[in-house]
């Protein structure tokens, strides 16, 4: 029997389950994705935003202040990429400087520090900023985060800290018998004493396995354009137009990698697993995010992936993070939608504060060690210090991406840790490769093999991502 | 810091010709450095027939050809790096090297670039719908059957025709898959007439010109691929799709020149997305050549093999010093013609030149004019021109002395 189970690997589940390690707990993780992070924490914008934008009061707003500042210390802790470069919100005509005003008043209110700055300074410190532009908003404490490796090293530190992680197991009922949860997945069942419900779109879904709701689920896509990283910078800060009642706009954002995002539209949408693109959708992101930055429009023959995320939008437009009327010790984590991933720090604390803290009692776990081992990252490191980790293991040498120059020793590092990669998708989030121009053109015949070597099994059973999706269909001959 | 003289990278048909003719021009102190575990790039994966007509006058597989090339680097006694990415190139032409032993820095005087293509994928034509698996480009899907021998799909839409699409169109067949159709954007094929006829029509498959994915669709893997038709700008016509039960999407729809590295170094870019080069093959940057697929597309290897030749005679006149640096003239394509190879001639040049262009769209009977300012340097009538295959002119040298103004290549009095 478990403490806590969480149902759901994404940021929320596994900020929750990092931060849970720290008590002497049982705790579990149950996911139906074969990766954690794998739906709408890995298909989003990666903003550390600085919370000028949510309604002042709302849970949003509060969580989002609170848990910017706290990413320094995590990305320091799990070696996880992170680049305070602000955000600027851009007023392209006059009549939007009033509201560049209110907007400046609202980030007071939410406690954000702001700065308007006129179209001269706007211009000098983003150069390819529309000349249009008649001023902006400055938000020093926005960033951009890797939003895989944020997850991904969040739960290897809950699993090292002893959180048990179940992946590609499905919940499909909960039942409860004397204040103890049955969780029943599609291969096992489980028991708990509390169970936290971090299941994104389905967040619905699994609340009503328990007990009625008062709202609904109206997930909402977003598609996004993604360019090659190229020199001079497309731009230097998230740049977002003035938000709308669709949320925050397309915005113009470069990535920790080095890349450029254009991005998102908000359209509502029936079914929550369509991550699919259209065209007259991304011509529409197109259209508008050159408005704010022109030049971007010479830049589409660098143009490498399109892709999509789902927001878990509800009818409280507002997180919900409560019990269930009925039990106590059913936690629902719901309607985290942006912004979900700056808030995750303090979404968990409260969660546990508020909530977990007055049903279980929260014993310190001496043993807990708040760091991961860190990783090999060759695009950093020197000539030496690059030389002397060959000699020391010649995978390093090996260069298997050459888009993203990634080695067969940074791939084998990823598959010796405790949340391993176990499809070719989940290498290319881990350590990029197949991530770049070529998107996997050159490279995933080998990392395919590596993976298959590694699992012992025939590479006809690697699959993409998700079950099902073998990229290899029959062996016809026998030349390895 | 090792020196060398003239480093080489990529070890194709295009680095190796390059290496093989700078050798016997003279240049001894050669290293070619390869990403593979072998020589010989793209081609060790073409295992069809139909290399090596111009060069040898016989048909060759891809294989084949390339080991009469490895022969001689293997004869000369040409020093090679196998399982060797060049990470890093400098502006003063240090180049970065990893492998087993660590990271290595070579000092180079010259350097020709070989380092092929990449295939267009499905990113860069923003497919529309889903994204799963079974959306693989022609080459890859090559790779994993050629050379590892995987077959990527069983039932088949591909899309794009040009040749790598058309042969894979053919060669999976032969595999027991069943290929349902090639869908081309254009009006036209982009592929090889023979290839049409070889590998489509011998086996019934059906070409739709005009039409394009308009949406894939499937979780885990492709279970549908929707074709449309598209107007004469490539815009999709509503109600005109067509289903089609699949698992498979290959695309084959463009290479595009891999030049991270020179882009780097900043090197002049052409519209190509290759460099732009003089009639030596070099670029802006003195010393530093480029040859084969990461300067243009090729259709026909045999074409690379010479200009590769081209590349290496050009890095061994930059060595030896018998190099007449003066300013050059530009090249410049216009009217039908999308683009040119070499973008500039040195005023002095005194040798013989080949002109290679393409033209944007088929065009029937016209003229190829070449002139310089006014003065027409050559004018030859072509019956037919089409985008998938380069046109190659070769102009006298007399014809190139002398000239004091910019140069222009244009179609003149043409049918479309
Ligand atoms: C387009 C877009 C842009 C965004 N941009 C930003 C941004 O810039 N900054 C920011 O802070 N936030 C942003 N967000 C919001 C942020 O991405 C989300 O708030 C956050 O990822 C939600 O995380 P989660 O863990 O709650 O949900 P998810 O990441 O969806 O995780 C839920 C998990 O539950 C699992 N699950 C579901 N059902 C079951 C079941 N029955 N059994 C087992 N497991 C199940 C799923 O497989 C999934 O892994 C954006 C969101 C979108 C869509
Ligand atoms: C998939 C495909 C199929 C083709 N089929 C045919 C055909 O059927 N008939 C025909 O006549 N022509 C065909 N061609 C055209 C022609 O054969 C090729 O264009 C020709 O082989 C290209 O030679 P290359 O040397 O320029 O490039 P490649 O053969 O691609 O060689 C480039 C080499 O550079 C290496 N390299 C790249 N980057 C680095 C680096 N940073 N460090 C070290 N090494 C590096 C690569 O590993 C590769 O070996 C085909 C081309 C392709 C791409």
């Amino acid at each position: 029997m478990f403490d806590i189970l969480i149902i759901g690997a994404g940021i929320t589940g596994s900020m929750l389950a990092r931060d849970l390690s720290r008590y002497k707990l049982k705790v579990a993780v149950i996911d139906k994705e074969n990766d954690v992070g794998n739906v709408t924490s890995s298909a989003n914008s990666a903003i550390i935003h600085s919370g000028y934008d949510p309604i002042p009061g709302s849970l949003k707003a509060k969580l989002n202040v609170l848990g910017n500042p706290m990413f320094d210390q995590i990305c320091d802790e799990l070696d996880v990429k992170i680049q305070r470069i602000g955000s600027l919100t851009v007023a392209l005509e006059d009549e939007q400087l009033p509201l560049l005003k209110e907007l400046e008043s609202r980030s007071k209110e939410n406690g954000v520090n702001v700065r308007l700055i006129d179209s001269i300074e706007l211009k000098k410190i983003e150069p390819n900023i529309s000349n249009e532009a008649k001023g902006a908003l400055l938000a020093e404490s926005a960033g951009i985060i890797d939003p895989f490796n944020l997850v991904i090293h969040l739960m290897e530190n809950a699993v090292d800290n002893g959180v048990q992680l179940f992946l590609d197991e499905e919940v499909i009922s909960i039942s409860n018998k004397n204040d103890v949860f049955f969780v029943k997945t599609n291969k096992h069942e489980y028991q708990s004493k509390i169970v936290i419900n971090a299941a994104g779109c389905n967040a619905d879904k699994i609340a009503k396995m328990v007990d009625e709701i008062d709202w609904k689920m109206i997930p909402r896509k977003g598609e996004y354009f993604v360019f090659d990283h190229f020199l001079p910078k497309l731009v230097n800060h998230v740049i977002f137009p003035l938000p709308s009642i669709k949320g925050k706009g397309i915005l113009v954002a470069p990535t920790t990698s080095g890349n450029f995002l254009m991005g998102p539209s908000s359209e509502e949408i029936l079914d929550a697993n369509d991550v699919s693109t259209d065209l007259p959708t991304l011509s529409n992101i197109k259209e508008q995010a050159c408005a704010l930055v022109p030049i971007a429009k010479q830049k589409f023959n660098q143009m490498i992936r399109v892709f999509a995320g789902v927001r878990p939008t509800t009818t409280r437009h507002d997180f919900i993070i409560e019990s269930s009327n009925k039990y106590k010790n059913f936690i629902n984590v719901a309607g985290i939608e942006s912004p979900g991933l700056v808030s995750s720090p303090a979404i968990s604390n409260y969660v546990i504060d508020n909530l977990i803290s007055k049903l279980i009692d929260l014993e310190i776990n001496p043993s807990f060690n708040p760091f991961i081992k860190k990783y090999h990252h060759l695009s950093s490191m020197n000539e030496k210090d690059r030389n002397d980790l060959i000699k020391k293991d010649p995978d390093f040498g090996t260069i298997i991406c050459s888009c993203e120059k990634v080695s067969l020793g940074e791939i084998k590092e990823t598959l010796s840790r405790s949340v391993p990669p176990r499809t070719v998708k989940g290498v290319k989030r881990r350590v990029r490769a197949g991530f770049g121009l070529c998107q996997g053109g050159f490279c995933s015949p080998s990392v395919t093999l590596i993976l298959a070597k590694h699992y012992n099994v025939s590479p006809l059973e690697i699959k993409w991502d998700k079950d099902g999706s073998e990229i290899l269909l029959n062996k016809v001959k026998e030349i390895e | 810091m090792t020196d060398v003289d003239l480093l080489i990278i990529g070890g194709g048909s295009a680095g190796m010709a390059a290496a093989i003719e700078a050798f016997n021009h003279g240049v001894k102190n050669i290293l070619i450095v390869e990403k593979d575990k072998q020589l010989g790039g793209i081609l060790n994966q073409c295992i069809h027939n139909g290399f090596g007509l111009t060069e040898f006058k016989e048909e060759l597989t891809g294989p084949e050809y390339l080991s009469r090339f490895e022969n001689q680097v293997e004869t000369l006694g040409i020093k090679y790096l196998l399982n060797t990415l060049v990470l890093d190139v400098s502006k003063e032409k240090v180049v970065t090297l990893s492998n087993k032993s660590g990271i290595t820095l070579l000092k180079a005087r010259a350097i020709i670039f070989a380092v092929g293509c990449y295939e267009r994928n499905a990113g860069a034509i923003q497919l529309p719908g889903d994204r799963p698996s079974g959306i693989i480009t022609a080459g890859t899907a090559q790779k994993y059957l050629n050379i590892h021998g995987y077959l990527a799909g069983k039932k088949i839409v591909i899309l794009g025709s040009g040749d790598i699409g058309l042969i894979m169109a053919r060669r999976m067949t032969l595999e027991g898959a069943k290929v349902l159709c090639v869908s081309e954007i254009m009006p036209y094929s982009n592929g090889l007439n023979r290839n049409i006829a070889q590998c489509l029509n011998d086996y019934n498959i059906p070409l739709y010109l005009s039409h394009t994915v308009s949406k894939v669709i499937g979780k885990s893997r492709v279970e549908k691929v929707i074709l449309s038709k598209v107007d004469e700008n490539r815009n999709i016509i509503p109600n005109t799709e067509m289903e089609f039960d699949c698992d498979t999407l290959i695309l084959s729809v463009g290479l595009v020149p891999y030049n991270s590295l020179l882009e780097n170094m900043g090197c002049l870019m052409s519209s190509t997305k290759g460099p732009c080069v003089n009639e030596n093959m070099m670029t802006n940057i003195p010393g530093v050549f480029a040859c084969g697929n990461c300067l243009h597309v090729h259709d026909v290897v045999d074409f690379v093999t010479d200009e590769g030749r081209n590349a290496g005679i050009g890095a061994s006149k930059f060595l030896l010093e018998t190099f007449n640096e003066t300013n050059s003239l530009k090249i410049s394509p216009k009217n039908g013609i999308s683009y040119v190879i070499p973008q500039y001639l040195d005023k002095n040049c005194n040798e013989k030149v080949t002109f290679k262009f393409r033209v944007r769209q088929p065009i029937k009977n016209a003229y190829v004019v070449i002139k310089s300012g006014d003065k027409e340097i050559l004018k030859i009538f072509k019956p037919v021109l089409i985008p998938s295959e380069m046109v190659m002119i070769k102009v006298d040298a007399e014809k190139l002395n002398d000239l004091t103004e910019d140069i222009l290549i244009t179609l003149e009095g043409k049918d479309e």
